[in-house]
């Protein structure tokens, strides 16, 4: 089954699991569970009365109120990131039944319908954990600043508006910019790997979610003044040529960006910037 | 000029991220704490938009002088005047200012910026970028803040949680914050703090609010001695979809296109709303309000559904739901004019609204009040009053900067604490008793950008000691009260009972239901009475609480913990300003005292920490007004001498 398939095929399974969604059940929490870095990673299951609307939040937070597992051990609440609840944050984002995504909008009836069905929770992958399902996602942040990813003012004094924009052109960049640098699209990403040493990131690939916003700025106005910067690095180690074109991360993205397309548009942009230096050197 | 003078801003929503702009941009250096990488802030949660006066608006008779009007007439005059005036002034370039950042307002055909209508006006002043307006502009705040922080102007501290304001002299000095991840405790000098933590929605449990909305930041500056403005003013949602674990908003244009409100006729019926037959529905919004339906204005439906819900336990299978019904529209047209809202609902709730009712129920939405601030009035200074302003009337007052507030004044959005500041949803000024949908994007972002350079004024020209000359001696005590405090709190799980008395969550539960109940909608003497009875029980309860983690790393359920101690003293201050306000206005509705009380209430409740009894003090003082005149608040009533008012102008007030 082609990864398309795969999601389609989610997407029906979890429809089909609301309907034969029983009242009153409990449902089995395996959370792969971590007190640091460097310490070992174990496994703990937590029963979970589910009630209308439960959600994975809302069981994480009965758990933090009952901390006892399946076994009758006591232990400590979960630790996991979240903030707004309405996947529009991004903090959220966890693994979970071994696909990536935010953990406020999975609701049990989708994945868990039946007493005693078992949901996995795991930290992501691709990024050092710090405790339990939360991780280090700083270097998501970081790569933004690598392709200066903001329209470059001349100051906040007041200078009239900004530079005039047609319909098509803001609907480009607005789908670009809904972008919440959640990470899905780097948890899914075969050339994205884990990176601890901070010191390495700026050499390594600097994912699609980077890539995307570099396209939002350089399609901007006054954006593009930063064009050849942006371009620069990302010709540099660590850029667009280390993309494998797996199209996972399109296929991950909670928000729909059309993150292929701008990886495109990036790679062509590349080979003219490539030219040209070449040119001009 | 290297200038050593630094400031603390503490949050990184749309107020946090505009001052550390603006004041990093002036040369003085930013330490920006926040909880959560800034970009992951609550003002990412607005949709609306943000209010300004336009070209198109004006041609047809509007003014930033008629905003300034609607935002009063609004707020209840409970509002401060003079820094409306200001805001008001400054909104269309501030606009003019997101543009220029990158915002993608949406467009025209002819490539201008988008309008859409929004409550309390008649005039389309509202800008938007799609259904994400607070994403879109936190966005680009978080990117000039990137550019400053690359170029080492704005120091970042994230997942840094505030504890406590450090006062030397009746001044701030700085503050002790903890890294989240590694548990540090710490001091920090600055030369001013800027507190810009938003709302505190999670006082009362489920909102609409974020996590980390807990009030906590404010609560401890209120502990520590700087007041607290109209505390009892929070904005309750009338339709926001329930959900296990937070509230989310349905916008009320789904009334708008024939959303019809009910609750099955018979108490306890347990049939699939689909299976309830027309006659066995009670469509309480259209018996109780023949007129006007389901479109009566927002205060009025947030208390009938509360009513039939808590009142008469009339709600979905006895819960606090009732029915929002678009099933008798075609499916299509709901597509095509409510298409992202459905989807939202679908996605949390799990049920397509074109097929089956949404479940809906008023949620705490916003706070209007806030830690109480000061400014020094502008040079707009009318010799009396001014009566309601009719479009395109003369306006009386021009739109350069420092009309309303004297620009750069020291004390601009400053507490009563030398040096405090506060910006944002945390400061009291604006809103008065409700806040006019997409206003508050726009007084957060007014206040970074205007206030700033106040803060900036003030370090410079304070003529105080520099914060880096205080003794070290102040900041280590304070880093001690604080570890000691903290370690109090670790030393809790040593001795656990496990009684379920004493576990923080189960404490924070019932102060959230208590307060819901008895501190929202609608209020009454009794119950707020039996509400500070409740709070005094789960503070004393709160004295033996038992911490369920006892880590030295990323512990939260420590952090929670603390802040639920601070919540408790918000829900003292704010059911007790509540009770106090005998009287009916805006957000705060009184069935004992149902009318506006000019006379004894035309004033700003004030809170102060009493550290004898540790609860608060309230006193009322006079409202800062001076420019427009009191008038009866009347809108949402039929009206024979002139226009009608349009339907939509209440309905979809407050909608962000």
């Amino acid at each position: 089954m082609s990864e398309a398939e795969a999601y389609s095929y989610d997407a029906e399974m979890r429809k089909e699991n609301r309907k034969k969604a029983v009242a009153g059940r409990s449902v089995i929490f395996k959370i792969k569970r971590c007190d640091g870095p460097g310490k070992p990673m174990r496994w703990e299951s937590f029963k979970v009365p589910i009630t209308d609307g439960s959600n994975v939040i809302s069981s994480l937070n009965w758990i933090a109120a009952n901390p006892t597992t399946v076994d009758g051990q006591q232990t400590t609440p979960v630790v996991w990131d979240s903030n707004c609840l309405e996947e529009v944050c991004g903090a959220c984002t966890m693994v979970i039944n071994g696909r990536v995504r935010q953990s406020c909008s999975c609701l049990i009836d989708e994945y868990a319908p039946l007493e005693g069905d078992v949901i996995t929770l795991e930290p992501m992958t691709k990024f050092p954990v710090v405790r339990d399902l939360w991780v280090n996602r700083d270097r998501l942040f970081n790569n933004l600043t690598r392709v200066k990813a903001w329209v470059p003012i001349d100051g906040t004094y007041s200078m009239g508006p900004g530079p005039k924009a047609t319909h098509d052109l803001q609907q480009m960049r607005y789908a670009l910019s809904e972008c919440m640098s959640c990470g899905c699209c780097l948890e899914a990403c075969p050339q994205f790997v884990k990176v601890e040493d901070e010191e390495k990131w700026d050499n390594a690939f600097i994912g699609a979610h980077a890539i995307s916003q570099a396209r939002l700025f350089n399609e901007h106005g006054t954006g593009k003044r930063l064009k050849g910067e942006r371009m620069d690095e990302l010709i540099s180690e660590g850029g667009i040529s280390e993309c494998g074109n797996a199209q996972n991360c399109v296929k991950v993205c909670p928000k729909g960006i059309p993150l292929t397309e701008s990886i495109g548009a990036i790679g062509r942009s590349a080979t003219v910037h490539s030219i040209k230096k070449f040119f001009t050197k | 000029m290297s200038d050593q003078k630094r400031v603390i801003v503490v949050g990184g929503g749309l107020a946090g991220l505009a001052a550390s702009i603006r004041i990093a941009e002036a040369g003085v250096g930013v330490d920006l704490f926040s909880m959560v990488p800034v970009k992951r802030s609550h003002s990412v949660c607005a949709q609306g938009g943000i209010n300004a006066c336009n070209d198109v608006a004006r041609q047809q008779g509007y003014s930033e002088y008629q905003h300034f009007d609607e935002t009063l007439i609004g707020g209840d005059f409970l509002n401060d005047q003079h820094p409306v005036l200001e805001m008001t002034n400054w909104a269309p370039k501030i606009i003019d200012l997101l543009d220029r950042m990158g915002v993608p307002f949406n467009r025209s055909n002819e490539g201008f910026r988008d309008l859409r209508l929004f409550g309390g006006s008649l005039f389309k002043r509202t800008h938007f970028a799609g259904a994400t307006t607070g994403q879109q502009l936190l966005y680009a705040l978080d990117e000039q803040t990137r550019r400053f922080a690359s170029e080492g102007k704005i120091h970042m501290k994230e997942f840094w949680e505030f504890l406590w304001p450090i006062i030397e002299d009746g001044r701030c000095v700085g503050i002790v914050a903890q890294d989240m991840r590694t548990m540090q405790i710490q001091s920090f000098r600055a030369d001013a703090v800027v507190m810009a933590t938003g709302g505190c929605g999670l006082v009362f449990g489920k909102s609409t609010n974020s996590v980390i909305c807990t009030g906590g930041a404010a609560s401890r500056c209120f502990q520590a001695g700087a007041w607290y403005g109209n505390a009892e003013m929070i904005q309750v949602h009338p339709t926001a979809i329930p959900g296990a674990d937070k509230c989310r908003l349905m916008s009320e244009s789904a009334r708008g296109e024939g959303g019809r409100v009910w609750v099955p006729a018979k108490k306890g019926d347990t049939r699939r709303p689909t299976d309830i037959p027309e006659n066995e529905r009670y469509y309480l919004l259209e018996e109780r309000y023949p007129k006007y339906g389901n479109l009566v204005p927002r205060d009025i439906a947030t208390r009938e559904i509360f009513d039939v819900c808590v009142n008469d336990h009339m709600g979905i299978n006895g819960t606090n739901q009732v029915y929002l019904d678009l099933t008798h529209k075609d499916p299509d047209y709901l597509t095509e004019k409510l298409g992202g809202i459905l989807d939202i609902y679908e996605k949390f709730a799990g049920e397509d609204p074109r097929y089956t009712p949404m479940r809906i129920f008023p949620a705490v939405h916003y706070s209007m009040g806030g830690m109480w601030t000061t400014y020094t009035a502008g040079d707009y200074q009318p010799s009396a009053p001014l009566g309601a302003h009719v479009p395109g009337a003369d306006v009386p007052v021009g739109t350069e900067p420092g009309l309303g507030l004297k620009m750069g004044a020291h004390n601009n959005a400053m507490t009563n604490i030398t040096g405090l500041y506060a910006f944002g949803e945390v400061n009291f000024a604006y809103h008065g008793a409700t806040r006019l949908g997409a206003n508050a994007l726009l007084s957060c972002i007014f206040d970074g950008l205007c206030n700033g350079v106040s803060v900036v004024n003030y370090v410079r020209d304070g003529g105080h000691t520099p914060a880096s000359e205080v003794s070290q001696g102040v900041f280590d005590a304070a880093t001690k009260q604080e570890q000691a405090k903290h370690d109090a709190l670790l030393e809790t799980t040593a001795n656990a009972t496990g009684d379920r008395a004493y576990n923080p969550y189960q404490i924070a539960f019932e102060l959230g239901e208590e307060m819901n109940a008895a501190s929202t909608v609608v209020k009454t003497g009794p119950g707020l009475e039996k509400c500070l009875s409740k709070v005094e029980e789960l503070r004393e309860r709160y004295a033996k609480v038992e911490l369920g983690d006892g880590a030295m790393w990323t512990n939260q359920s420590l952090s929670f913990t603390r802040t639920v101690g601070d919540m408790l003293i918000m829900g003292e201050m704010i059911a007790k300003s509540g009770l106090l306000r005998e009287e009916s206005r805006g957000s705060h509705y009184r069935t004992d005292f149902p009318e506006r009380d000019d006379e004894k209430f035309w004033k700003t409740s004030v809170a102060k920490f009493n550290t004898e009894t540790g609860k608060s003090d309230i006193e009322f003082v006079e409202v800062k007004a001076g420019l427009i005149k009191l008038r009866p608040r009347d809108y949402g009533k039929t009206d024979d001498s002139g226009p009608k008012p349009q339907s939509a102008k209440k309905e979809t007030a407050g909608a962000s």
